[in-house]
């Protein structure tokens, strides 16, 4: 889609002069309009001032068609002034990879050059082609995706799901990387006070004078909540704003107080462990690279107090969603904050004096009430005596049956509600404003997420938290105490309590002396009384929206509990309602007050969903935090990395391990030798002279006590008590089921020590199983382990001239075949350097393994290599140690077997201690299933034409017509050309494998046109294709 | 993230933890003179506990030491934790 991103964002000054803002008021509010800012959205220049956030900027403008909705397309304009917003998403971008979609316009600060543009349309906002999906609604009804696109069931992935995701979506990432810093912290707290309105600022006050250590945290830039935008309430006989100065300067001069602005608090974990995401630079037009965008807080607090507010409910009508329908208490923190107004002529449908307040704010600044349609039949109080002797118009028991207008309300349907609760005659009144005040929803979600169980308040027709499942108290306006007074006492208690819970008290309580006009708080749930014999309209495109976000309406919930979706998860789900990013803030009480309706249920009846992290989308960096690119994961490198690096080897990770895959060498005309030539002249210089090989990465345990020879006996298969000092031995662990975990030689230093090698990537959990038997099932062996991995570097020299090139090297070694036979080791010195030496091979030719201290490792390295200078010693790399040890048919633990191998199945058999009465897995062995003959077992394998390298995991058929479906008899494991025997040799577990030595076999592969299989035959011979008799070991 | 009492170094961050599966699960004395099912049932066979759960953990990246928990698996409270070898506690 061409969204023209580059004519959104770049270096063009702004400086153009854009027209003053039409709707800005001339002073008032907690903006700086001394500092004007430019900006751009969609490419056109605005202008708004310091303070702003993107929404009241855009509102300054006159700007309220910001978006459309996600489904239909529909123009969306702001509905909120926080983030509850569903409606206003806009992408923000610095330049191509600074670049974030799906971001709240109410949650932006301006900053001068900030360019945004509004998402989900084509090609503008103003004429959208996507939009034709309202027109053909009565398609879309809940449940489209699931009932439409069932067949045929190939479509599903290559057409259905494209089709769908590229008409629907959100933002759309950059696809440059991130070239921001993330950071992530760690912090402990006694108390977490999450936000900053009156109650959060109570009870950090309350939690701070106990001499508690408390962290403060509140999304906004400005800490303060309600009482930023309240003109009327005094508390201790100053202005409620300046009260909050004077208790953020208190609190900022406590030594155990961090006050964290802009900082939401997203999740809430186990055990009061709580992610907070801090915005660090968002907000600024030329952020230092010094500082990082976004900070992760880890924070363990001992107790939590959550005073995040309450979130103002919508109002379910007809065409509730058009640009110009905002909540009302939104609206008057646009004025009272932002010095905004958000229309010229406004009607105001109230549940409660929410809606009061705002209009005598409007009215106050010259906007025009064109009504006030009270839903309540009978109000009264301060705030209605306030509107009628402003001379507002109000008019109770009313409704709103409809609006008018297209990219933004032009008019609204009223109609009185009669006793009986019919719907008197509708009138239409011409507006460009409608304020929501539907009541207020506490905002639980955090409570929620801490899996407190919430609580039905009748009287506030809302969810409060109820009881608590980990240290968390809510507060103020999340608790229900709507009320200043009840919300500063609220806080007050909850900071001194959670202090005292936390191990620290003292303080004496504060008192609060309010002065705040009384309000009611009324909410209403469901949707609003509308007449049943439609006006003039076509009732199936009459649609009163729940969920704004996802555009889902109250007519989708009612279809879904119609077609049996009754419980509220299963019609949440179905209708996708309360499923989008912003988390159901808005929709969630709407949803239930209809779904009450529709099933003739209470609202505790129909049951509550549960909210989960985030709050509000995050990043994805502050999760990442450093760990990107080369810290993303520790490498681990051997001491001998930086000489295999010098000598051009190419490197291949095994787990965490840097290993030197092949050594490929130069030719004359610079080119560098492929890996299949490098492997065959490393594989050849092994088998005829002598070749070197970093085996460091090898695991090694040490085993000691004297019980380590009895534990060794109930850990391997093998048996070990007779196995004499100096001696080594092939060993294979299995898991308690049966299969083979790991492998390794294992040499006795000593009667009661053990040197023993596991597998590179096996190390860890070989460790792991050793410790739990120790601890757990056989704690009365004197047994210790010990992880020798990093201690020592083991250097691997292998070929027919290997006791040649080490000879020379020894002392007090005698490496003759007499005095160091075949699987024997020897302690003493190499290059005057403590050594271990093993004569053991993992290529079938005479071969010593050479462990000597790490630190050591490079220079007794570079020694041996000089030494094999006259040999042609040629180092070679894991692929060539791969080639040598399928030429002999030795297994690699991970690659022939997968976790459901026995030691038979891969020809190990032998290795059991036939005696012993017991080992781990030794039971699970002859479970019938484990003896069945028709087993999967090590074959080898050899193309018919003696040229294919066959593909590894490939499958083995018996059948050469390729007729599809065919029985699998097994699958290839390992594959490699063989130098030494010049032709391709591979390895298989295959069905009764060792029973069908000489049988042809088939590979299927594709082949030529798309869809067509062609076979390749392959002949089974037993594994070990070179020497079979083991006599180059022998020398 | 849960704080794990290690009864050997105190409460540490579950990051330094490895989940050792349900405790009490001896390994049999004589595995041979199991039946198959016997067997199976010892290697495959797990409570799934809804409340308080008895389950081994590792201080791996700490202590090293195996020990056992009482944990609420509907809320995530530990209950207690104690030595590998003593007896599973009374539910507090
Ligand atoms: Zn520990």
């Amino acid at each position: 889609m061409p969204d023209s991103l580059t004519t959104t964002f770049g270096t063009t000054p702004a400086a153009a002069g854009p027209a003053r803002e039409p709707f800005r008021t001339t002073a008032g509010g907690r903006i700086d309009r001394a500092r004007p800012l430019a900006f751009r959205f969609d490419g056109k220049t605005y202008a708004g001032v310091q303070g702003d956030t993107l929404a009241s900027a855009l509102l300054a403008n006159g700007v309220h068609l910001v978006g459309r909705s996600f489904k239909y397309h529909r123009p969306r304009g702001i509905m909120t002034a926080g983030s509850d917003e569903p409606n206003a998403l806009v992408t923000v971008s610095r330049d191509a990879a600074r670049t974030t979609p799906n971001l709240r316009a109410t949650q932006v600060e301006l900053y001068d050059g900030l360019a945004a543009i509004s998402q989900n349309r084509f090609p503008s906002l103003a004429f959208d082609v996507g939009a034709i999906n309202d027109r053909i609604s009565s398609l879309l009804p809940a449940g489209f995706y699931y009932k439409t696109f069932m067949w045929p069931r190939g479509f599903w992935d290559r057409v259905y799901e494209p089709l769908i995701r590229s008409a629907a979506g959100l933002g759309r990432v950059p696809t440059a990387p991130d070239p921001d810093r993330y950071l992530q912290r760690h912090a402990h707290c006694d108390v977490l006070v999450i936000g900053a309105g009156p109650a959060g600022l109570a009870a950090a006050l309350a939690a701070a004078d106990a001499g508690a250590r408390v962290i403060l945290c509140d999304e906004q830039a400005e800490m303060g909540g309600s009482l930023l935008a309240d003109r009327q309430s005094t508390i201790a006989g100053r202005p409620a704003s300046a009260w909050v100065a004077e208790a953020l300067a208190e609190l900022a001069g406590h030594e155990r107080v961090t006050l964290l602005p802009r900082t939401t608090a997203f999740g809430y974990y186990p055990h009061n462990h709580l992610g907070l995401v801090e915005r660090a630079t968002d907000h600024l037009a030329a952020p230092s690279t010094e500082v990082p965008r976004e900070r992760l807080w880890q924070v363990r607090a001992r107790e939590v107090v959550l005073a995040a507010g309450a979130l103002e409910r919508p109002l379910t009508f007809p065409e509730n969603d058009r640009p110009g329908i905002m909540l009302a208490d939104a609206a008057h923190t646009y004025v009272a904050r932002y010095g905004v107004l958000p229309g010229r002529r406004a009607v105001v449908a109230a549940a409660n004096d929410s809606g009061y307040r705002a209009a005598l704010a409007l009215a106050e600044e010259g906007v025009e009430i064109a009504a006030i349609a009270d839903l309540r039949r009978a109000p009264s109080g301060a705030w209605l005596d306030a509107a009628r002797k402003a001379g507002l118009p109000v008019q109770t028991g009313m409704t709103v049956t409809g609006t008018s207008g297209s990219l933004r309300v032009d008019g609204v349907s009223l109609a009185s509600v009669e006793d009986g609760g019919e719907v008197g005659a509708t009138r239409d009144v011409g507006c460009d404003l409608l304020l929501m005040a539907g009541g207020w929803t506490p905002s639980v979600h955090l409570f929620s997420q801490s899996l407190g169980k919430l609580r039905f308040d009748e009287a506030l027709q809302a969810y409060v938290p109820g009881i608590a499942a980990q240290p968390i108290r809510a507060a103020g306006g999340a608790d229900g105490e709507y009320g200043l007074e009840e919300a500063l006492s609220g806080g007050q208690r909850a900071g001194v309590e959670a202090a005292a819970a936390a191990g620290v008290s003292g303080a004496s309580p504060r008192v609060f002396v309010t002065v705040s006009p009384p309000a009611d708080t009324s909410s209403v749930l469901g949707a609003l009384p509308h007449p049943t014999a439609s006006r003039g309209r076509d009732p199936s495109r009459v649609r009163a929206f729940v969920d704004f976000q996802n555009d889902s309406t109250a007519k989708d919930l009612k279809l879904a509990v119609r077609e049996g979706f009754r419980s509220v998860e299963h019609a949440k789900r179905y209708t996708t309602t309360g499923m989008a990013t912003d988390q159901g803030k808005t929709s969630n009480m709407p949803m239930l007050g209809v779904l009450s309706q529709a099933q003739g249920k209470t609202i505790p009846e129909v049951g509550f969903t549960t909210f989960r992290p985030p709050f509000t989308p995050t990043t994805f960096g502050i999760f990442a935090g450093a760990a990107r690119g080369e810290l993303f994961d520790p490498a681990r490198r051997t001491p001998i990395h930086p000489w295999a690096a010098a000598h051009g080897a190419v490197f291949e990770d095994v787990g965490l391990w840097k290993r030197a895959r092949y050594f490929p060498q130069r030719h004359r005309n610079g080119a560098a030798e492929d890996m299949d030539a490098a492997v065959a002249r490393e594989c050849l210089a092994v088998r005829q002279g002598v070749g070197i090989f970093d085996a460091t990465t090898l695991g090694k345990i040490e085993v000691v006590g004297p019980d380590a020879a009895e534990f060794m006996n109930r850990m391997y298969i093998n048996p070990w008590a007779k196995l004499g000092v100096g001696r080594c031995r092939y060993g294979v662990m299995l898991r308690e089921d049966g299969f083979v975990l790991d492998d390794g030689v294992v040499g006795r230093i000593a009667p009661d020590r053990f040197h023993v090698t596991t597998t590179t990537g096996g190390a860890a959990s070989v460790l792991n199983m050793m410790e739990d038997y120790l601890q757990t099932e056989w704690a009365d062996l004197q047994v210790w382990l010990t992880s020798v991995t990093e201690q020592w570097a083991v250097i691997a020299v292998q070929g027919p001239r290997a006791r040649d090139v080490l000879a020379p090297l020894v002392d007090g070694i005698d490496l003759s075949a007499g005095a160091l036979p075949h699987m024997a080791l020897a302690e003493g010195r190499i290059c005057g350097v403590p050594t271990r030496l093993f004569r053991v091979s993992f290529t079938g030719e005479l071969g010593f393994e050479v462990n000597v201290p790490a630190g050591y490792g490079r220079q007794v390295w570079e020694a041996i290599h000089e030494s094999g200078q006259p040999y042609g010693i040629t180092p070679y790399g894991t692929e060539t140690m791969h080639v040598l040890r399928a030429e002999k048919g030795f297994i690699i633990v991970g690659q022939e077997t997968d976790g459901t191998a026995t030691p038979d199945d891969v020809g190990l058999g032998w290795a059991i201690g036939k005696a012993k009465p017991d080992f781990v897995g030794k039971r699970s062995l002859t479970r019938s299933g484990m003896m069945d003959p028709g087993r999967k077992q090590l074959a080898g394998l050899v193309s018919a034409d003696g040229q294919t390298v066959l593909e590894e995991g490939a499958q083995l058929v018996g059948d050469a017509r390729m007729n599809v479906p065919m029985s699998v008899l097994g699958h290839v494991t390992s594959s490699y050309y063989s130098a030494v025997l010049g032709h391709p040799i591979a390895l298989a577990m295959l069905a009764g494998g060792r029973s069908r030595h000489g049988e042809t076999l088939y590979v299927p592969m594709p082949r030529g046109l798309a869809g067509s299989i062609a076979p390749i035959a392959v002949k089974v011979v037993p594994p070990v294709f070179y020497d079979p008799e083991g006599t180059r070991l022998d020398v | 993230m849960l704080l794990i009492p290690c009864p050997f170094c105190g409460p540490r961050p579950e990051l330094e933890f490895r989940y050792g599966g349900q405790a009490h699960i001896a390994r049999p004395e004589n595995p041979a003179a199991l039946s198959d099912g016997e067997w199976a049932e010892f290697l495959y066979l797990r409570d799934n506990v809804r409340g308080v759960h008895a389950e081994r953990w590792r201080h791996i990246h700490g202590c090293a030491r195996f020990f056992n928990m009482l944990r609420d698996t509907t809320t995530d409270r530990i209950l207690t934790t104690y030595k590998t070898g003593e007896p599973r506690p009374e539910a507090v």
